[in-house]
């Protein structure tokens, strides 16, 4: 029961050839077997999660017609708001908040009969790239219980690849989705900037954030898509244009697909490993019919310090409304406002949230601003012209998603710039606006590596062809983690 | 631009951050941000004349609608999370703003 994927799960619910109760029960028992090892869960909602599945058992009984979803178990990574459902962004000045409104996600997976069991843990506000800045604990690889699933959605990633769930979501906003993907040996989904509404998303860096599914096949990411995609009145910056019927881009045909390969740029520091599988991944990609075109990326190279100073700017304005008036932790006995205000968010926030509140308040100041932070949104726009070229010879770009596999825990909680630098090639699809997805291309010392393909601007379709018909004439995806 | 951040530079960021940061905080802070400073210098080499900024990657073409009055959330809902309310007033409280 656990291994099967959201769509057969779906068609099992549609059919009655087993309920939503049944499925989730079955997740549930799982969820709660190796929860006590990886900390996947921040929450899990068994008494909510089977109400729901009942629901939908009803309705079909009843003779309404089972939704995209229906009865597939799906976790949230705990930055999206579910109505009565405590949601902390991991974070200690959250612990208590239950909010009174559900994200749109929420609202559209539950119209589609999905069933929420629960919120996963994720990196404070979002902010790392191993889920080590949760206040409530590291997430463990379910591949190897010493390593870090990736962040910040590593609780959705190695929940999904322990068969706890067979979807979460999660955001990224330099790689969160996709990085946890690649290190947890699962499929992740960046979709396009306004593809996916973030209202009852806690914000981070807004012109950055995106929402997206981690799944273990690519059909359930375009099923998954399919369900949360489309114009939302509640955020203006959702997209107006149209949502296809992600699924039915998947027609293992990539023949005359031009993939673009920046060499220089993914030639630098990338380990031994990932450089083997990232290499038999274009291999399976030409042989599958694909045309592969060398092209450069010459902005790429500065995406990191260009998303640190952005992300960090946008979100030190973000942050400023955790103040401990409307909503999580306040502080006791201070003697004025101010006091109040700085004490609070010194108890709530945890040391990389301070660190990256303290470098955008820093790169917004009077004197720095030019030089720092408009600069940085200047060669923001010479990056997108990099892509904008590159997308008028090429359908979509390949790259590693990560330069080495998954990393040891504590390896680099001492350094934060050596942290920045593992989200090299992934920060750039946000900066850039663009969709992008990991899909599983082989192992590294035991350890999964993913391939990244970036699209233009709402093509999640090619993203989707091309990385299921990678996953059709490999087995990566099938290969389970030993816990 | 310098590469050297001061403890007093920390301390007056802190203020406009409103963190209260203890002295290891401080002192921990100064050496990191000084490396991630030094670090993201390097766009300052990169040529931008006459390039335009971008905020945002979607501006002008997001969703717009009529700026109508909606229902917004019941006021014991939206209090329902404040950490010191006067919930029959439908007031959140504060310590003191002004005077002492």
């Amino acid at each position: 029961m656990i291994d099967r994927s959201a769509r057969e799960i779906r068609d099992d619910v549609a059919a009655g050839r087993t309920s939503a109760v049944e499925v989730c029960r079955a997740v549930l028992d799982r969820m709660q077997a190796v929860n006590p090892t990886l900390n996947a869960f921040n929450l899990i909602d068994a008494d909510g999660a089977l109400a729901r599945a009942v629901h939908v058992d009803r309705a079909r009984a009843a003779g309404e017609t089972p939704g995209a979803l229906a009865g597939v178990p799906v976790a949230l990574k705990d930055n999206m708001c579910k109505r009565g459902m405590r949601t902390t962004a991991s974070s200690k000045i959250l612990e208590r908040f239950v909010p009174p409104y559900d994200a749109t996600v929420v609202r559209r997976l539950e119209a589609a009969g999905a069933v929420i069991v629960g919120k996963t843990n994720c990196d404070e506000f979002a902010m790392g790239s191993s889920n080590e800045n949760s206040a409530f604990g590291p997430v463990r690889n379910p591949w190897a219980t010493d390593r870090t699933p990736g962040g910040s959605s590593g609780g959705s990633a190695a929940a999904v690849a322990a068969r706890s769930v067979p979807v979460a979501l999660g955001s990224d906003t330099g790689g969160s989705i996709r990085q946890p993907g690649s290190f947890c040996g699962v499929v992740g989904l960046k979709p396009t900037y306004g593809r996916v509404s973030r209202y009852g998303l806690l914000a981070f860096a807004s012109s950055l954030d995106q929402i997206g599914p981690l799944t273990r096949t690519v059909a359930d990411a375009a099923l998954t898509l399919s369900v949360i995609a489309g114009a939302d009145d509640a955020d203006a910056t959702s997209s107006r244009q149209p949502v296809p019927d992600f699924t039915a881009a998947l027609t293992g045909r990539v023949n005359g697909v031009r993939i673009g390969v920046p060499r220089a740029f993914v030639s630098e520091g990338v380990e031994e490993g990932v450089r083997r599988a990232f290499d038999a991944a274009l291999a399976t990609l030409r042989e599958a019919g694909a045309t592969l075109v060398d092209i450069e990326l010459p902005h790429a190279r500065y995406a990191i310090p260009v998303y640190y100073l952005v992300a960090t700017a946008e979100a030190s304005s973000n942050l400023a409304r955790y103040d401990g008036v409307r909503y999580g932790h306040r502080t006791s006995d201070a003697r004025d406002l101010k006091e109040m205000y700085s004490r609070t968010r010194d108890e709530g926030f945890g040391p990389e949230v301070k660190r990256r509140i303290m470098l955008g308040t820093y790169v917004l100041s009077a004197g720095y601003y030019d030089a720092f932070y408009l600069k940085a949104q200047q060669v923001r726009t010479l990056l997108r012209r990099d892509y904008e070229q590159a997308f008028e010879r090429v359908d979509a770009v390949a790259m590693p998603v990560s330069p080495t596999p998954a990393f040891r825990l504590g390896e680099k909680t001492a350094d934060p710039l050596q942290m920045y630098l593992t989200d090299i090639f992934t920060v750039s699809a946000n900066l850039a606006g663009l969709p992008a997805i990991s899909v599983p291309c082989g192992f590294a010392n035991d350890l999964p590596v993913g391939l990244q393909l970036t699209g233009r601007m709402f093509d999640e379709e090619t993203l989707l062809r091309v990385a299921d018909a990678c996953e059709r004439v490999t087995t990566w995806y099938k290969q389970r983690p030993p816990i | 631009m310098p590469t050297t951040l001061t403890i007093a530079d920390v301390e007056r960021i802190a203020a406009l951050a409103m963190l209260e940061l203890t002295a290891e905080e401080k002192q921990l802070f100064t050496k990191q941000l000084a490396e991630i400073l030094a670090y993201a210098e390097q766009v300052q080499a990169i040529d931008t004349r006459g390039v335009a900024a971008t905020a945002h990657v979607l501006a002008g073409r997001g969703m717009e609608r009529p700026d109508e009055p909606r229902p917004s959330l019941p006021v014991d809902e939206a209090l329902a999370n404040a950490p010191d309310a006067d919930r029959g007033a439908g007031l959140l409280r504060v310590p003191r703003v002004i005077g002492g």
